[in-house]
């Protein structure tokens, strides 16, 4: 029995995993094209958070989870065009103040606009309760989620490795400037990378949303989790971020099964083990930009 | 686009610093002859939700107290800020009395917090009211003569809603888990629910401690189906109990959850459904009397919300130090704690008048147990809980649910 208790947590915390993939996927891929460490990043899941609540007043769950990444998207456009572009080539701590501030901004107009203390949300009721595969027990909305975050992942490896799009971005990540030498501009394929990275934070958020508290200072919790990620993962490679959410959230579950109070500081001393033995991250590439 | 050099960058920001310096004494001046009074609650954090909630009421009461002419002709001079962590909260107390000429202090809400600030206190001889912190350990093993306790302890808690929960025949014989919140106050409930469970029969087969910023609750929840308890019960605080009440209708567990510790802010985040059980507090804004009421309607219309219980109970205590310092026309320690400790009744928008214990400095009043509207009975989205009969119920002592001087060891060194 309490292998099978244990084999739950497993299960549970790669769901959990899987979420965190949402928010830590496009922080790595902010990082690896465009060398900018997004510090706002939490704050366009917050976005997706609120804008979600918003929409599904009007339209409904369903509408919301789609409409609010897409809106989010299209601020990731403003972000990139009129912000992050001015910042690939300066020193790397003036793009670190810049998001900085820009999460400090976005978190105090969501206090003007929807006020300090947090909004209310909940599931549709038809998502709600768990199901049973065996003795097996799974929230059924976290199984949404799941299949979410499969197909999402699907798609964004399929976009890197299977299209031209995804050729030149591999190829900018490690040399733009050979890219740059054939004569093709980087910078619309960042804006779409940051387009496509905060639209899959302000999903997570979107999702979040109904089974977590939604206040302002959402973005900067869950930036660190996410970072985390990413810094196990390793920079620049698709398969060590997703491979290191997942580690997360079992490493995690297991730790609570065992001991609780510890469940939090586990993922960090994941984090300083893996660094110890390989520190650029599990599948971290050399990216020679970065050395 | 215009581009601004470094040198023209330096200059504007030197001449900006320069107006600041400049411009401070004065305002220093004109404030000389006011009474400055230091107001400290978490606005981040797992707190600060419910402290947003707390600002609202003590600047209200402050407006308020300045437009009917201030304190002695003196107008309030409140100084608000956000008390971060237990020693932030400490550093700024300090700062605040020392540096700031602040005469008293109030506000709090994390009992970790609560605590160092009431060191501050009696190091500098002033006086503190913790607002919101619940912990019995301050206002028993950790009590000190300068600091006063309004908010409910643990143990009037956990009685309001084991009471409730007696009378539905869910304790006796029942399986309990609980879920802590991972410092002081949380350590402190459960100690005070150990008790109540040992002396009711009721057995405690789990308990997981978990940490303040733990947002996701799977892991616990799943812990909680594995030890199949009758009742599992939150020990939790702040976003914490958003967070699990959230996940536990999310997981939809057959358990009845019910809890020791909730506040009003909390459970309106909670979302329409989501919330179920039988839990304590310590005011709430359909409260029917009359002070109540004009309280209620001056609040909303200034805000457009109802006020939460931590508004309600910062603005009865600025609104009680203000009838102090009135009073005695005095702003030392020795007067003012004084006055409470003559047990002074204040009226607190209950039925039932409320003092200040003299030998602990507990602020005595009643509390209520609630359970959840049914979602068509809500008149809008505020309109939540369904409050149970006061505790202590009516004709009987008010002190019957507090910690008696045997079971509470506070020693005030004079």
């Amino acid at each position: 029995m309490q292998f099978g208790f244990l084999l739950e947590q497993v299960v549970n915390g790669l769901v959990l995993g899987g979420y965190y993939l949402l928010i830590a996927l496009g922080l790595s891929l902010i990082f690896s094209v465009g060398g900018i460490v997004n510090l706002a990043h939490g704050a366009f899941y917050a976005l997706g958070a609120y804008i979600s609540v918003e929409i599904t007043k009007y339209l409904g769950f369903g509408s919301a989870v789609v409409l609010s990444p897409v809106a989010v998207a299209v601020l990731g456009i403003l972000f990139e065009r009129f912000i992050l572009r001015r910042f690939y080539d300066a020193d790397p701590i003036l793009s670190l103040l810049v998001t900085f501030a820009l999460a400090m901004v976005t978190e105090q107009a969501i206090r003007i606009i929807w006020g300090a203390p947090p909004i209310s949300a909940a599931i549709p009721q038809a998502l709600r309760g768990s199901v049973f595969l065996g003795d097996f027990l799974f929230s059924r909305y976290r199984l949404l989620i799941l299949t979410v975050v499969a197909a999402v992942l699907l798609g964004v490896w399929l976009l890197l490795h299977k299209t031209s799009f995804g050729r030149v971005v591999r190829a900018g990540i490690q040399r733009p400037d050979m890219v740059a030498a054939l004569g093709i501009r980087l910078q619309p394929y960042m804006t779409a990378i940051v387009m496509l990275g905060v639209g899959m934070a302000a999903l997570g958020g979107a999702f979040f949303a109904p089974i977590t508290i939604v206040h302002p200072a959402m973005g900067a919790e869950i930036i660190t989790v996410a970072f985390v990620v990413v810094v196990i993962g390793g920079l620049g490679s698709f398969w060590g971020v997703v491979i290191s959410a997942l580690l997360v959230g079992v490493v995690r579950g297991i730790t609570i099964h065992f001991a609780p109070a510890a469940g939090e500081a586990s993922i960090y001393l994941l984090m300083f083990l893996v660094l110890m033995v390989r520190p650029r991250g599990l599948l971290g590439e050399r990216i020679e930009k970065f050395e | 686009m215009t581009r601004y050099s470094r040198r023209t960058l330096l200059k504007a920001g030197a001449a900006f610093a320069g107006v600041s310096a400049i411009g401070s004494p004065a305002i220093v001046h004109a404030q000389a002859a006011r009474i400055k009074i230091g107001h400290l609650v978490p606005l981040t954090g797992f707190l600060g939700a419910i402290g947003s909630y707390a600002q609202l009421g003590v600047k209200m009461a402050a407006e308020e107290i300045n437009a009917s002419g201030g304190i002695m002709g003196k107008q309030i001079d409140l100084m608000s800020e956000d008390s971060v962590n237990p020693a932030t909260a400490s550093t700024k107390a300090q700062r605040m009395i020392e540096q700031d000429g602040a005469v008293l202090l109030f506000g709090e809400i994390s009992s970790a917090s609560s605590l160092t600030i009431m060191q501050v206190a009696e190091r500098n001889k002033k006086v503190f009211f913790s607002t919101g912190a619940r912990s019995d350990a301050l206002r028993g093993k950790d009590c000190n003569r300068y600091s006063f306790h309004c908010d409910i302890p643990n143990t009037v808690m956990v009685n309001a809603v084991g009471t409730a929960l007696k009378q539905k025949g869910m304790v006796k014989g029942k399986k309990f888990v609980t879920l802590t919140a991972d410092y002081i106050f949380g350590h402190d409930l459960l100690k005070a629910a150990k008790a109540f469970f040992g002396a009711n029969d009721a057995t405690l087969i789990g308990d997981e401690v978990i940490a303040t910023d733990v947002t996701d609750f799977s892991p616990y929840l799943l812990k909680v189906r594995q030890a199949k308890p009758d009742v599992v019960c939150c020990n939790l605080a702040g976003n914490q109990v958003t967070n699990l009440v959230k996940q536990y209708a999310e997981f939809g567990f057959p358990y009845p959850l019910v809890g020791f510790n909730l506040n009003t802010g909390d459970a309106w985040a909670m979302g329409e459904g989501n919330l179920s059980g039988t839990w304590p507090t310590v005011w709430y804004h359909t409260l029917d009397n009359p002070a109540s009421k004009a309280f209620v309607e001056a609040f909303s219309k200034k805000y457009g919300k109802p006020p939460e219980n931590h508004a309600w109970i910062e603005y009865i205590t600025l609104k009680m130090i203000a009838q102090a310092i009135t009073e005695t026309k005095s702003t030392e320690s020795d007067a003012l704690i004084a006055y409470f400790e003559k047990q002074t009744q204040f009226d607190i928008m209950k039925s039932r008048k409320a003092y200040f214990r003299s030998w602990d400095h507990q602020l005595v009043q009643e509390a209520y147990p609630f359970t959840v509207k049914a979602k068509n009975e809500m008149k809008d989205k505020w309109d939540m809980l369904v409050l149970g009969e006061a505790v202590p119920a009516a004709g009987a002592d008010l002190e019957s649910i507090y910690p008696t001087k045997t079971q509470n060891p506070c020693n005030m060194k004079a």
